[in-house]
């Protein structure tokens, strides 16, 4: 029965997989009337020791998910807690936070780089309500701000999936609980750290582990917005290993990156679910 | 849910086998159509460009009819995946007889084995506009039926009114006229004076700074040995246009920010613009008499600007190499290129076709672009490590006009593109 989705799997994931295992450690390229050869850890060492580019990709790559992974959680609890209460209009909302999510990330992309310009809306609304005194800039063409801007667009267009995720483990919270609590006089807080809290580990889990996986690929908003700019700010690990491995035509030092990436994101998997395991 | 599975795992397996066989299929030549022609395969960039379309629809219909032994049968491909699909179909051993690519490529898919020499008449070679004919090696790979160009458009009104002189082709800009006049203009009230279009991405960077640097007395490679950068992309020379470059950007003479084409000029909110020959009827149209066709400035060694646009060449797994060369010979007519010229508003390559032309014969209101091709293009570099130069050129350029240090930028510029020449093996030079 598992039979289709194996062959797919297989054909897509396992054996792309060990061809980049295997390609990590040739010369191969894209285009080449040569044929590839064995350079062993060659790439590896030019990675680490003499592409500049690739130590500030990583680094930004876990900058983002560093922010990204508490605040879009964080806000989508929040959001959760909000639209779950029992008042009029709340369906309203839920569909408002969740509008983005199913908007393509590209439109989203293009739409946020007009919005980041010099004479762009937000610098407007920032002009408004300061009444002038202060003048935003061009976001994403400074190295200071780039990368910044990219993870406030990212948290926006993600955190109503979350919101969702969160809210569907709210509901899973028997209301007796709730009702327990409060006969014995606990405050809204207490509940939410009593009861609500401890009742969503398992979704605490899983919003943990998609938005870490998700925002260390970070590819799109770079590729439209950016494209890894200005001065390497915003480059990261994804879009490193497609400019060199499929722009540049290096498929052998590409599937290296590739495979530093996949080793890094299993690492950061492993831990998590160490860390957040079953205690029994 | 489980139960009706198996039949539509077969069918759908079924379907998926012929689906690839199918895609196993197209492509090459060789195959035979029912009344014993043989069939030529053409690839084209063009969909979505119906203008450029119904010109090849009418040239392969001609052909067709003119003769009875071969039959080209076209195929048309997004510009945007077009690439793609040629490496891929090159991948799988699957080339069409007959494919179109631009101009910077030829020599990267010459080496690669993609191609196979043109062996054109040198009557036909010789008549085109040297930009419009892709070599590899000293081997003709490709030729074209037109080319772009880039200029300085402005408003005759607006330089007048600003006593800015208005330059020719035998007496351009200078850079520190140009400086001035983008200076006056600023103050004249254009907050951003010049649109250079610094917020297009990709080739576009390469195609139309890398002309400045060559004005200036830089360049992308060394072209003596095309091993090299070092000296060319990281020389005083490049640097002091680099300088430039940059301070265009801090003094707000140019901006990354802005809309791809032309708009701005066209609005009158900026005053100069330095674009293609694609966006001059919108902006013809609204400017008018006014708009003036200049040539870009002057860094040093004289003007230039890029040359090279879309070109035909023949697959090396073509089947039958004497009927897609009958076929693109065929093709180079005067009044075919005439008409490609002034449907997609290209410069003919052809003097024949030229005087065809509505746009860019003797009076046509296009004519400047024709002297600004033949008096300055210059190819971009007819090596195959173009395709890494330009992505590493765009990326140094951006981070430059982002305020990066010139010097390192430059020199980090040339480590990149002379390590990927060292592990190509000198790529055949």
């Amino acid at each position: 029965m598992a039979l289709p989705a194996l062959t797919l799997l297989v054909l897509f994931l396992v054996i792309p997989a060990l061809l980049a295992f295997g390609l990590s450690f040739t010369n191969a390229r894209l285009i080449s009337p040569n044929p590839p050869r064995f350079v062993g850890l060659d790439n590896f060492v030019r990675a680490f020791t003499a592409d500049p580019v690739f130590l500030r990709s990583t680094l930004n790559t876990f900058v983002f998910a560093g922010v990204v992974v508490p605040v879009q959680a964080g806000l989508g609890l929040a959001l959760a807690v909000l639209v779950n209460q029992k008042i009029r209009g709340v369906t309203a909302f839920r569909v408002i936070f969740f509008v983005p999510v199913v908007t393509s990330i590209v439109v989203v992309s293009i739409l946020w780089r007009f919005l980041y310009q010099d004479d762009g809306l937000i610098n407007s609304f920032i002009d408004t309500v300061t009444f002038g005194a202060w003048h935003g800039m061009a976001w994403l063409n400074d190295p200071s701000t780039a990368l910044g801007a990219i993870i406030v667009l990212s948290i926006w267009q993600a955190v109503g999936f979350h919101m969702l995720i969160w809210l569907s483990g709210l509901q899973t919270i028997p209301e007796e609980l709730y009702e327990a609590a409060r006969m014995d006089g606990a405050s809204p807080w207490q509940q939410f750290a009593h009861v609500t809290w401890p009742g969503l580990r398992s979704t605490m889990v899983f919003v943990l582990v998609t938005i870490t996986i998700a925002a260390l690929g970070l590819f799109v908003q770079i590729d439209v917005m950016t494209q890894g700019g200005p001065v390497n700010s915003t480059s990261t690990l994804v879009y490193h290993a497609v400019r060199k491995g499929y722009r540049e035509q290096e498929t052998g030092y590409g599937a290296t990156i590739s495979l530093i990436f996949f080793v890094i994101v299993l690492v950061i998997a492993l831990i998590q679910r160490y860390l957040t395991r079953e205690e029994d | 849910m489980y139960r009706r599975s198996p039949m539509k795992i077969v069918t759908v397996c079924a379907a998926g086998a012929l689906a690839l066989t199918a895609c196993g299929q197209a492509g090459q030549g060789g195959t035979t159509t029912e009344d014993g022609r043989e069939q030529l395969t053409m690839w084209t960039h063009s969909a979505g460009n119906p203008a450029e379309l119904e010109v090849y629809e009418q040239i392969i219909e001609d052909f067709n009819a003119s003769q009875d032994q071969y039959e080209v049968v076209s195929e048309s491909f997004p510009q945007g995946a077009y690439n793609d699909a040629i490496v891929a179909a090159a991948a799988a051993d699957d080339l069409p007889c007959l494919l179109d690519m631009d101009g910077p490529i030829v020599a990267n898919w010459a080496w690669a084995g993609y191609l196979q020499p043109l062996e054109f008449p040198a009557e036909i070679t010789g008549s085109l506009l040297p930009t419009a004919v892709g070599t590899y090696q000293g081997d003709i790979y490709s030729a074209g039926y037109w080319d772009a160009a880039l200029a300085v458009f402005a408003r005759q009104s607006v330089l007048e009114k600003n006593d800015i002189r208005i330059p020719t082709v035998d007496d351009p800009w200078t850079v520190d006229e140009f400086d001035d006049a983008l200076e006056t203009l600023q103050a004249a009230g254009y907050e951003t004076p010049l649109d250079i279009g610094a917020e297009d991405k990709g080739e576009w960077w390469s195609y139309a700074y890398s002309p400045m640097l060559q004005s200036a007395g830089g360049d992308e490679i060394d072209r003596d040995t095309y091993l090299s950068a070092d000296g060319a992309l990281n020389g005083p020379e490049a640097v002091d246009f680099f300088t430039w470059f940059q301070e265009a950007f801090d003094k707000g003479w140019a901006s990354a920010d802005g809309t791809i084409g032309n708009e701005e000029f066209n609005a009158d909110e900026v005053a100069l613009s330095y674009t293609g020959v694609w966006n001059a009827m919108d902006s013809l149209e609204a400017a008018g008499d006014d708009l003036l066709i200049l040539p870009p400035p002057d860094f040093g060694t004289g003007p230039r600007i890029g040359g090279g646009s879309w070109q035909w060449g023949i697959s090396s797994s073509c089947a039958s190499p004497e009927g897609a060369r009958a076929y693109l010979e065929f093709s180079f007519k005067d009044e075919y290129i005439a008409q490609f010229s002034d449907k997609q508003v290209v410069i003919p390559a052809t003097a024949g076709a030229e005087m065809l032309s509505e746009h860019f014969g003797e009076d046509g209101d296009l004519r400047p672009f024709v002297e600004l091709s033949q008096k300055f293009a210059l190819a971009r570099p007819e090596t195959p490590a173009y395709p890494v130069i330009s992505s590493t050129f765009e990326k140094a350029a951006k981070d430059i006009m982002n305020g990066a240090d010139v010097g390192s930028t430059l020199d980090g510029a040339v480590q990149e593109i002379d390590a990927n020449i060292a592990s190509n093996d000198g790529y055949g030079f």
